[in-house]
């Protein structure tokens, strides 16, 4: 007789089952398949190309009704099964039953949703199944309309993509910080970010959803920053969770999944469950790779043969046209791990093998996924790699190659990229000089006045002649950035503001950065480059800043902080001196010191007192002196006309003027200015990197001074007839020194560098130059002129200066 | 191995650090890009500086007195310096940071 097989779920994994066993016993089995979807099995994972319009659900079909017929098979589809009776052996739907003998469970997942307002509303699709794909594109074809999709992973992106080749206005808002990230590191989800946002689908990350709005019809999505998107469909496809409940109400054991043995038995040896709903040794599966094993290996047991499921690795790609993205594999970092990385950004070619005991261990690619294959050979043999250790990354065609060429960054850049902004030479312009005879650097200034005026752009145009030229040309040796590139600091800035580079991973990936994440070297110098050139689009990083940058505060040499006020011009009154004594008493601060710039130190602060002693002085009117930062320290005055029988002009007010226009802005190295009254100059004006000394006739503005490591004076930048003037010269001076130096050079060391000269010219004698530099500055300055004492008042901020956790108090069992 | 839970993973700061109080000193407790969690002493072997407050950096760190660089996975001084720090089992789960707590709290056999 015949035995009863009933399967609950016509899907990807149970489609196998049915073939594994007809193929073996095609009389043995008399087999009826629920669905709960009105139609037989399909291939799920081409959904995305019926959406995108490239297949059709014909196309997609893998058992179709004459199959079913041909086999025998009781197709039962539409008809959900609602419960299992393990005593009589019969399952239930809301309009029938079926007995069995053996149970196949084969639900898969079901899609996971956000608990947010709005989520029941019309328009809210997710992404599992041939009626989302239906409603999806059914919303699409009304014109211009907008689409949200929440989750940045797989099936986001490629119902993502789907919506955007139908016409749709798409935004992709992700949690985390970049696409992908559980199968793609920073650098692979930065070019896929790229390559999206190429093809018009705007990208969100670090985006979290408060609510979806909407009256009858999801009409927007509303994010926890309060950022707000417009939308006709929003697609919900923030991951899935396993089918568990027909098991769970029949009390089989259930875990994350239905557990399930090597041979796919669930509690119950007469019902067995495959796909992914199933959980085995404490794993889950969410590819269809694994789920083809399992249902090899349960029909097997089912006919009563010996088999055992073993997971084995899976490697995902991305099944968006044109998208070429490979993943298999561990790619995090650990001690006894290298990495290989190649990246050729002209191509947007991003390529990383991680490496433990000669061994693979995990492939991440971007752009160029031919040798995709070969890696995941490599790593699921665990094939010895140290005798092609050195030509690994170019693949198994590529043997005994030569290095990638370091010159690549610059020989990528498109013939009008600017090369050098002070005189707005582009490459091209380079290129037809050396094509027209120049082979020098010399020539090159001599013909288009490329490098001829600040010079920071000398490495490039070398670089360029040396990549026009080839061998011709003899690079002489700069000093690079750090050891992870080759590039000097000035190559770097020039080309952040070339190729309008805006984050970390970007300049990492496009100048071909040798390490993943940078080191303690580069960061904060990228950090300050990104957020002076970029002030609007790039997100300060706190990671990549110094500790004092980081904790607002000093850091003393045992630990402990020091805690500076804001004196503006050095002025104070009695009431902020009082709760400075104040606070100092109530914290026991052991030392209070008045400073060289004019202002009163509390020294030896404990971390986790700073923003409380911080909130108190905010509330007697005081903000952070910011005597920690590469940015504007102190603007020291002298009385002047107020009560000196000597001044000539308001020193102190200008001072006040000047601080209060230049503080919280953030600069190459720190940035101390003076204002004295008169000649005599009690403020030690002609020592600072500003320093204005009044006199009858107006303000002597003096640049590049020092009294450090270095002694030297200030040079004279302009003399000027009005305070407004002074004030414009020295912010504009300010703003030239924040866009060109390089990180950690005071001023007088870049105008050094640079001359004098060239300064003048940009700041004093370019009077249209001089209004741009300052209306940049102000723009920063809208954005980064903020105390942050002030924004670390919350208790938020006061938990994280403390301690994550106590355990000198922790008692022994 | 008796594991503690010292808080959640997103307390700490991806490449960032947070301390832990104990009998023996504070211990930096780190997390770096990849989500690995990393407990070492939060002593410099140079001068005693707290190396939570560096630099994370790959799986190092970058003191933040005087830039000694140290392994988080080893506790041992990179390049040219020499030093060591002793480092602590750390993992997470299900979101929450553990801390293998045997050698750290009041009158434990270890
Ligand atoms: C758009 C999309 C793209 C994908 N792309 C890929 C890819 O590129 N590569 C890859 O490896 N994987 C991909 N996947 C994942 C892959 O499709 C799944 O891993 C696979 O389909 C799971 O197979 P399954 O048999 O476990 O479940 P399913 O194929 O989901 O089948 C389960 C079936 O059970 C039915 N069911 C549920 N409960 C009941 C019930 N109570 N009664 C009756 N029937 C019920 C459901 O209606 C469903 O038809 C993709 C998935 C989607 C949605
Ligand atoms: C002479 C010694 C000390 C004095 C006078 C002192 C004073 C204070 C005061 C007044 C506050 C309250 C801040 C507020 O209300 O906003 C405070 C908070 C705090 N102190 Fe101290 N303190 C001392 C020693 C310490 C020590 C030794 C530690 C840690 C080892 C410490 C850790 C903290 C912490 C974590 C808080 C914050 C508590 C909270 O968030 O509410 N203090 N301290
Ligand atoms: S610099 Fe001149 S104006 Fe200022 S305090 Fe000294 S003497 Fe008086
Ligand atoms: S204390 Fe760490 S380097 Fe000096």
């Amino acid at each position: 007789m015949k035995q009863k097989l009933v399967i609950i779920g016509a899907g990807m994994a149970s489609g196998r089952v049915i073939e594994h066993i007809l193929a073996q016993d095609p009389e043995g089995w008399e087999i009826t398949a629920f669905n709960a979807e009105p139609r037989g099995n399909y291939n799920r994972i081409m959904l995305s190309p019926v959406l995108s319009g490239e297949k059709s659900y014909a196309e997609i079909v893998t058992h179709d009704d004459d199959f079913y017929a041909q086999h025998s098979i009781t197709c039962r589809f539409g008809e959900a099964v609602v419960r299992i009776d393990r005593e009589n052996k019969v399952v239930h739907s809301n309009t029938g039953s079926a007995a069995y003998d053996k149970l196949l469970i084969a639900t898969g997942s079901a899609p996971f949703i956000i608990p947010v307002q709005g989520r029941d509303l019309p328009g809210v699709i997710t992404y599992r199944d041939m009626d989302d794909t239906q409603a999806m594109i059914d919303a699409s074809s009304q014109p211009n309309g907008k689409a949200v999709v929440i989750g940045g992973g797989l099936l986001g992106l490629e119902a993502a993509a789907g919506l955007a080749l139908r016409g749709m206005d798409v935004t992709v808002i992700h949690l985390m910080g970049h696409l992908m990230e559980r199968q793609l590191d920073p650098a692979a989800g930065y070019l896929l970010q790229k390559d999206l946002e190429a093809r018009g689908i705007k990208v969100h990350c670090k985006g979290s959803t408060a609510a979806i709005l909407g009256r009858d019809k999801v009409e927007g999505v509303l994010l926890e920053d309060n950022t707000g998107y417009e939308a006709d469909l929003v697609c919900m496809a923030v991951g899935i969770r396993p089918e568990t409940r027909l098991a769970n109400d029949a009390h089989l054991e259930v875990a994350r999944g239905i557990v399930v043995d090597d041979q796919l038995r669930t509690s119950d040896p007469d019902i067995l469950a495959v796909g992914e709903c199933v959980e085995h040794d404490s794993q889950l599966f969410g590819l269809v790779a694994p789920l083809y094993d399992q249902a090899k290996v349960a029909a097997a047991t089912l006919l009563g043969q010996d088999a055992a499921f073993r997971p084995v690795q899976t490697a995902t790609k991305l099944k968006v046209t044109g998208v070429d993205l490979f993943s298999a594999g561990d790619f995090t970092d650990a001690e006894d791990r290298e990495d290989i990385v190649f990246r050729d950004p002209a191509r947007g070619v991003y390529k990383r093998l991680v490496i433990e005991n000669d061994r693979l261990i995990g492939a991440v690619m971007y752009g160029d996924t031919a040798d995709g294959s070969w890696f995941f050979g490599l790593i699921k043999d665990g094939t010895d790699i140290s005798d092609m250790r050195d030509t690994l990354i170019f693949g198994p065609a590529y043997q005994g190659g030569t290095s990638a060429d370091p010159l690549a960054a610059v020989a990528a850049l498109p013939l009008d990229a600017e090369i050098c902004g002070c005189n707005g030479i582009c490459k091209g312009t380079i290129v037809a000089a050396i094509e027209g005879g120049a082979s020098t650097l010399a020539d090159i200034k001599a013909k288009t006045k490329a490098s001829a005026s600040c010079g920071t752009c000398t490495g490039l145009v070398e670089q360029v002649l040396a990549s026009t030229l080839g061998d011709d040309f003899k690079m002489p040796a700069a000093q690079p950035m750090c050891g992870c590139t080759d590039l000097t600091h000035e190559d770097v800035r020039r080309l952040i503001k070339a190729r309008g580079l805006k984050s970390m991973p970007a300049v990492m990936q496009e100048l071909g950065w040798k390490s993943s994440c940078g080191c303690s070297s580069c960061r904060p110098a990228l950090n300050f480059y990104l957020l002076a050139d970029w002030p609007e689009d790039y997100q300060d990083d706190a990671q990549s800043r110094f500790v004092n940058e980081r904790n607002h505060a000093n850091i003393q040499k045992d630990g402990t902080y020091s805690v500076v006020p804001r004196m503006w011009g050095g002025m104070t009154n009695p009431r902020e001196l009082r709760a400075i004594a104040d606070a100092a008493e109530k914290y026991a601060v052991p030392g209070v010191k008045v400073t060289g710039g004019q202002r009163i130190d509390l020294l030896g602060v404990r971390k986790e007192h700073l923003p409380h002693i911080w909130a108190d002085l905010n509330q007697a009117g005081l903000v952070s002196g910011h005597a920690y930062a590469k940015g504007l320290r102190t603007v020291k005055t002298c009385v002047g006309t107020d009560f000196c029988r000597f001044g000539t002009q308001d020193s102190t007010g200008l001072g006040i003027k000047l601080e209060q226009r230049l503080w919280g802005a953030w600069t190459p190295h720190k940035v101390k200015l003076a204002v004295s009254g008169c000649p005599r100059n009690c403020a030690e004006a002609t020592c600072k990197d500003v320093g204005i000394v009044c006199v009858d006739s107006g303000y002597e503005i003096g640049v590049g001074g020092a009294a450090g490591m270095d002694l030297k004076e200030v040079e004279r930048l302009a003399k000027v007839a009005t305070e407004a003037e002074a004030i414009d010269l020295t912010v504009a001076f300010v703003q030239l020194y924040r866009e060109n130096a390089r990180y950690l050079d005071r001023p007088y060391k870049w105008l050094a560098k640079v001359g004098l000269d060239w300064v003048q010219a940009q700041v004093v004698e370019d009077l249209a130059n001089r209004a741009a530099l300052i209306a940049r500055f102000d723009l920063s300055q809208s954005i980064y002129q903020r105390d942050p004492w002030a924004d670390r008042a919350t208790p938020k901020a006061q938990a994280d200066f403390a301690p994550l956790a106590d355990l000198t108090q922790e008692a022994a069992e | 191995m008796s594991w503690i839970d010292i808080g959640a993973l997103d307390d700490i700061p991806q490449r960032g650090a947070r301390v832990v109080k104990t009998l023996h000193g504070c211990v930096a407790v780190f997390r770096t890009h990849d989500d690995q969690v990393f407990a070492i002493d939060d002593r410099c072997p140079h001068k005693g500086g707290p190396l939570s407050e560096g630099i994370v950096h790959g799986h190092s760190v970058t003191c933040p007195l005087h830039g000694m660089v140290i392994g988080l996975t080893d506790g041992l001084a990179k390049g040219a310096d020499e030093g060591a720090v002793a480092t602590y089992p750390a993992r997470v789960e299900k979101g929450r940071i553990l801390l293998d707590a045997a050698r750290l709290i009041r009158g434990r056999a270890a």
